[in-house]
């Protein structure tokens, strides 16, 4: 099988972008895939605390971009995961200390050896951002129900666009189903619509991830809403048609769905 | 009929929000062109027909339109609201010529 890279990116920050690499990067594993998780994040690293993994860093993308350690002495095994593995950002340099073509070089390298290479790109669409992309032939675009995210989703839609991407689909973080039917937030077909691109995962406000982040285990596949969510989301990324859920026990699809006709 | 007389939800303020804000970011349109073009639109107009010059408004939408997908339809269409003061001016202007 070709390898996939996929970034993951949102513009605005907070948005969930690397608890969504993580849940995805780990879902991938659990369908026994080679998945390497890359943090682009240089000077604010991340990805490595939601994992759980932040004991076990000695090199780091820097490291492996100036030649001061080889690819796979940088990669660190997930015990928990076979096949899971994570490049750790650095922590005291800054985003100028890697250019896209050395990003698309590294990349090339863990090509061989993976299944699917997972970016957690930085806030923002500056050099970090460019870095990030540079060696990725698909996107998650991740955004939240709220004017702010979906505005920075758009602009990023519109850069990935000029980058020359093909397939990018979007994620919906932390959308509260309750706020939707009260009409105090814009449903998934709001936004899709909006935003114009492929829907491949909603993912419900829920602290289950708060929790999963404390502990640094990702939720994906567990028994709790985002966990199912992330679970489908993963299923999707592999190219498999699954439905999307109903987050509200109780309450018809038709109910939701008629349920954007009462409010307006 | 009787959602009109309901207070605005704020997801329907926010998507109207939104639709503006998209349409400038994409578009890169700035007030000033738009004056621009609506000074010339009125120029030509009136020409053929008396117009109030001063209450035109242009705007730049993906709503509304025949071809309309969806407001997140890449194409974004340039709505012009000329209200016209008196229609007999333009036998008038046809005369003329």
């Amino acid at each position: 099988m070709e390898s996939q890279v996929i970034v993951v990116t949102s513009g605005k920050g907070g948005v969930g972008k690397t608890t969504t690499s993580a849940n995805v990067g780990t879902g991938l594993a659990k369908l026994g895939k080679k998945v390497c998780l890359i943090d682009t994040d240089i000077g604010l690293r991340n990805l490595d605390v939601v994992m759980g993994l932040e004991n076990r860093i000695v090199y780091n993308l820097v490291d492996v971009v100036e030649g001061n350690c080889r690819v796979k002495q940088a990669l660190i095994r997930d015990k928990r995961h076979p096949g899971l593995y994570l490049m750790p950002s650095a922590q005291t340099r800054d985003k100028s200390a890697v250019s896209p073509g050395q990003m698309i070089k590294v990349i090339e390298h863990l090509k061989e050896q993976f299944d699917y290479i997972i970016l957690d790109c930085p806030a923002g669409i500056e050099q970090g951002f460019q870095n990030a992309i540079a060696g990725a032939d698909r996107a998650l675009v991740v955004t939240t129900p709220e004017v702010s995210a979906i505005r920075d989703a758009d602009r990023i839609i519109g850069l990935l666009e000029a980058n020359g991407f093909k397939q990018m689909d979007l994620v919906l973080n932390r959308l509260r189903m309750d706020m939707v039917r009260k009409g105090d937030m814009m449903s998934a077909q709001d936004v899709v619509d909006i935003l114009a691109i492929p829907l491949i995962g909603i993912v419900p406000d829920d602290e289950n991830v708060v929790i999963s982040t404390n502990q640094g285990e990702p939720l994906v596949g567990s028994d709790s809403p985002a966990g199912e969510a992330y679970a489908n989301v993963v299923l999707r990324v592999e190219g498999k048609d699954v439905p999307f859920i109903n987050f509200e026990k109780g309450i018809s699809f038709w109910t939701r769905v008629t349920g954007i006709f009462h409010k307006a | 009929m009787k959602y009109f007389f309901r207070r605005k939800s704020s997801c329907q303020i926010a998507k109207d929000r939104l639709k503006i804000l998209l349409i400038s970011d994409r578009v890169n349109c700035s007030p000033e062109m738009m004056e621009l073009i609506k000074t010339d639109i009125a120029k030509v107009i009136s020409k053929y027909m008396k117009i109030d010059a001063e209450n035109i408004e242009i705007q730049i939408s993906t709503v509304g339109g025949r071809t309309d997908k969806g407001a997140g339809g890449k194409h974004p269409m340039l709505y012009a609201d000329i209200p016209i003061l008196d229609v007999t001016a333009q036998e008038q202007a046809l005369n003329v010529k």
